[in-house]
């Protein structure tokens, strides 16, 4: 059954059972490798993505619910967003795989929360795991981003 | 000492070489393994050495041959190349290497990543690789323009002579290429330093990374590839029994149901149509040896093992006689749990095995290996297997291991096709190899005046060397069992005796960060501490009152410094004591502890402050950490390591453990295997790395292993709780004394 959706600006289409988690069809079926795989059951956040703005985990989200909506990957915030420009500027990711999620969360939340406090990242930020312990260098980033226009 | 390893789950050859000086060696041994040209103009490219590769256009390539998995090697190694290459560093590609004997690690003898090696090995080898091709290139300039080597000088990607001649490296690549290898290759003094300790040089791999194009093993994509799901036995030496692919077969997308030597897999056309159709397949297991196996029978044999002798690692005069001697002594016994590994990335590999050559892509920090294994999995010859190294999302140690590339090969073989096979979460956490659980004796005689003047250390526990490299197993000893405590560096004059009992429970027990160092040296400085409070003395001042200061490598200290560490002790306890604010007074609730290793040449001095509540829920306010790991190369990510390894010794003191049920692991994703999260972390991390100019120590790993007794102590002086039983849980530390 096709399923049409827009991602990262496009309209897109996937012939998949509609019970297919969004986190497959983007990197399996659309090869949007940039969203990843850590948990399957929304524990890490490493799969998170936009939809319609919010944060979402495309591992427990089928795709069938997304038709006709618009999500967003890291390919799509564009390589300059401030979120990504202050991860860079803070060489925030060691070995940098749950990171793609952490920056979607990021960029959720300043959306929401301009100045976002401690205690507003950590509770945002929490279903984000990272094994590399990159927190200290989110925590910077955040507020980092938070400062650029 | 040389013999043949046979090992049923490698199947394969390995010549494996005991300790040789400097360090472990397990001395592979590569039979017709693939080489490296030193030059080949053929590629649009010409190579000096296996380390630099100059394009015809100008763009110089530097392979780096250990994994990236974090630690920063993508950056650091090449730093090291680039700055007596004496080229932009940050407009050279960066290649990660294919397995190669030129490769190879020379602290472990192997080409992998792993033990904190891989700066302290290419510390003096990759500059002289970036040096010698340096000089293969000025040489072909002087030889062009007809002047002596010693007018020319090599700035910025090209060589510059008398009379304003310039040229390009890769003007001058294809002829560099054939001049003599240098034999003398004199390199920099750190005075003239450019690249190495700049610290405002930003990691390579950051852009990849922040966009989302960096390729994760899990990434890769080849033409023609289908997605394999498995199905792996839930008890550890589990076997598959039976299964039905009836229903499997029928849904759409499905390609093939294989059996691989772990299990069985479907083939789809991707990962979610080959997940469902494994749920199908109504698979019946033999629970094998473990069955009924569980964690309180693991730990009453671990504790009969316990009071078995052992075998002796470290001694010196009559410790029961030192004991007789004292005026009081103090013992202790400490329990550690099994841990996983869980890097954020599963296990995962890409196998595209055909009759005359095979291709494994996969995130591995042993690629070496893999080309013999897959040859013995799949009857091929290692020479016909190639080996694509991505990067890693998250090692650990995790990735040393050979069964996720195995199964790969056996499944693509199997289906006929290449295929892609991806791990859940729940069979990468249930078939991990596990950090070693333990016990831990300790017992020490104080004098008159509390000091230490005799110490016995008895460890049990499962070897991993056992299991995994048997041959640098010796007497009872594994080297990877005895680290964190060999190197014991206080001074106990009226004796010394340290023994290590062996015992293997049955679990897979593997190589995990920082590996014994975080079992022993958490056991001991908890210990220190305990000894310190009996004598009614301020747990620094008494370190640093009773340190060796002359004391000397180690029969078996491995990977550790083997000069003597003591004088480097004292200075980072006294760094410490100044930069943590230690001994104010703290509100009740709070407290602050301290612990000190020497590891992997590294030294590192840690006050953790912290919050218990009356129902002993820990926060960890701030952690202060001295480090002493010798000449930083790159600094920032010198820093990055340090926060890094505080948050995984966190996770695993804090929340780690991994529990055995019917012969299988009762925690199978992150809700029941707890690691920290950006909530837990601590709001302070004050990291200050003292100025040295030796040779690096190794950074990936010791900090992990510092962490956990500073905390523990931290927890006693907060709440007058000893926990010694891992990890500190409210209950755990609520039952403790």
């Amino acid at each position: 059954m096709k399923i049409a959706f827009q991602v990262n600006g496009k309209r897109t289409s996937a012939d998949v059972a509609p019970d297919t988690p969004l986190l497959w069809v983007l990197r399996d079926t659309l090869g949007l490798t940039g969203t990843k795989f850590g948990c399957g059951k929304a524990l890490c956040g490493a799969c998170t993505v936009h939809l319609n703005g919010m944060a979402v985990r495309s591992c427990q989200t089928q795709v069938g619910s997304v038709a006709g909506q618009k999500v967003t990957t890291i390919e799509g915030l564009g390589g300059n967003h401030r979120v990504q420009r202050a991860w860079m500027a803070l060489d925030v990711p060691q070995c940098g795989y749950c990171q793609p999620g952490q920056m979607m969360s990021a960029s959720a939340l300043l959306a929401m929360n301009s100045n976002p406090s401690d205690q507003d990242i950590d509770a945002f930020m929490s279903g984000n795991i990272c094994r590399c312990g990159t927190y200290p260098r989110i925590r910077a980033a955040i507020k980092a981003a938070a400062r650029m226009s | 000492m040389e013999n043949i390893v046979k090992n049923e789950t490698r199947r394969d050859f390995l010549k494996v070489s005991g300790t040789v000086a400097g360090g472990l060696a397990l001395g592979f041994y590569l039979p017709g393994g693939p080489r490296v040209a030193q030059a080949d103009g053929g590629g649009g490219y010409a190579s000096p050495n296996a380390w630099v590769r100059i394009g015809l256009d100008n763009v110089v390539t530097i392979m780096v041959a250990r994994s990236e998995m974090g630690q920063d090697v993508y950056t650091s190694m090449t730093m090291l190349v680039a700055e007596e290459l004496e080229v932009d560093i940050n407009k050279v590609k960066v290649e990660i290497a294919p397995p190669a004997e030129v490769y190879i690690n020379a602290l472990l003898g192997g080409q992998l990543t792993g033990g904190s090696t891989s700066i302290r090995d290419g510390w003096e080898k990759l500059r002289k690789a970036g040096a010698s091709a340096r000089m293969m290139l000025v040489e072909a300039a002087a030889d062009e323009w007809g002047v002596a080597a010693g007018r020319c000088t090599a700035v910025d990607g090209a060589v510059t002579g008398p009379g304003n001649q310039r040229a390009t490296y890769g003007s001058l690549a294809a002829k560099a290429a054939e001049m003599e290898v240098p034999k003398e290759v004199p390199l920099k003094p750190a005075s003239e330093f450019k690249i190495i300790g700049n610290v405002r040089q930003k990691r390579l791999d950051t852009a990849a990374k922040v966009r989302g194009t960096a390729q994760f093993g899990i990434d890769t994509r080849i033409p023609g590839m289908a997605y394999a799901a498995v199905a792996m036995p839930p008890m550890i030496g589990g076997k598959l029994a039976s299964y039905d692919d009836t229903r499997a077969k029928g849904i759409p997308g499905v390609k093939d149901v294989v059996q691989f030597s772990q299990g069985v897999a479907v083939v789809a056309v991707d990962y979610w149509t080959a997940k469902k159709a494994v749920a199908t397949l109504n698979v019946r297991w033999d629970a094998g040896p473990n069955a009924n196996s569980d964690q309180r029978s693991i730990w009453d044999g671990m504790e009969t093992a316990a009071n078995q002798p052992g075998a002796v690692f470290r001694e010196h005069g009559d410790a029961d006689a030192g004991m007789m001697n004292a005026a009081t002594t103090v013992s202790a016994e400490y329990r550690l749990p099994f841990l996983s590994h869980s890097p954020m990335e599963p296990m995962n590999c890409t196998a595209d095995v055909r009759a005359d050559k095979a291709v494994i892509i996969t995130g591995t920090q042993f690629q070496q290996l893999i080309p013999h294994v897959v040859a013995g999995a799949t009857g091929l010859k290692p020479e016909q297997v190639e080996v694509q190294t991505t990067f890693l999302g998250g090692g650990f140690g995790r990735r040393l291991e050979m069964d996720f590339p195995i199964a790969a090969a056996e499944i693509s073989k199997a289906a006929g096709m290449p295929v892609k096979m991806v791990w859940s979460r729940e069979d990468d956490m249930t078939h991990d190899s596990y950090r070693p659980a333990g016990i831990y004796r300790v017992k020490a005689g104080l004098d008159d005046k509390g000091n230490l003047s005799a110490i016995q250390f008895h460890s049990t526990g499962p070897s991993i060397s056992a299991r995994m490299f048997p041959s640098i197993v010796k007497d009872g000893i594994d080297p990877f069992s005895v680290e964190g405590v060999d190197n014991f560096p206080y001074t106990a004059d009226g004796g010394l005796r340290f023994t290590y009992q062996m015992h293997d429970t049955g679990v897979t027990v593997g190589y995990w960060r920082a590996v014994s160092h975080n079992q022993n040296a958490v056991a001991v400085e908890s210990f220190v501490d305990e000894m310190a409070h009996a004598a009614g003395k301020d747990p620094i001042q008494y370190r640093m009152d009773m340190l060796d200061m002359g004391s000397t490598k180690h029969q078996w200290s491995g990977l550790a410094a083997g000069v003597a560490v003591g004088p480097r002790i004292r200075r980072a306890l006294a760094q410490v004591r100044a930069k943590s604010g230690w001994g104010k007074k703290m509100p009740a609730g709070r407290g602050q502890g301290v612990a000190v290793m020497e590891g992997y040449n590294t030294v590192i001095a840690i006050v953790a402050d912290v919050t218990v509540s009356g129902g002993y829920d820990v926060q960890i306010d701030k952690i202060t950490a001295v480090v002493d790991a010798g000449t930083l190369v790159h600094p920032d990510q010198a820093l990055a390591q340090i926060q890094s390894s505080i948050n995984f010794g966190q996770a695993a003191c804090m929340l780690g453990e991994i529990t055995i049920k019917d012969g299988g692991v009762e925690q199978n994703n992150f809700d029941t295997y707890r690691v920290t999260r950006i909530n837990e972390a601590p709001k302070t991390l004050n990291i200050h790395f003292i100025k040295s100019k030796t040779t690096p120590g190794g950074l990936g790993e010791p900090a992990t292993a510092v962490v956990q007794p500073a905390i523990a102590n931290a927890i006693f002086a907060a709440s007058g709780k000893r926990c010694r039983t891992l990890p500190f849980t409210p209950g755990n530390i609520g039952a403790s004394a």
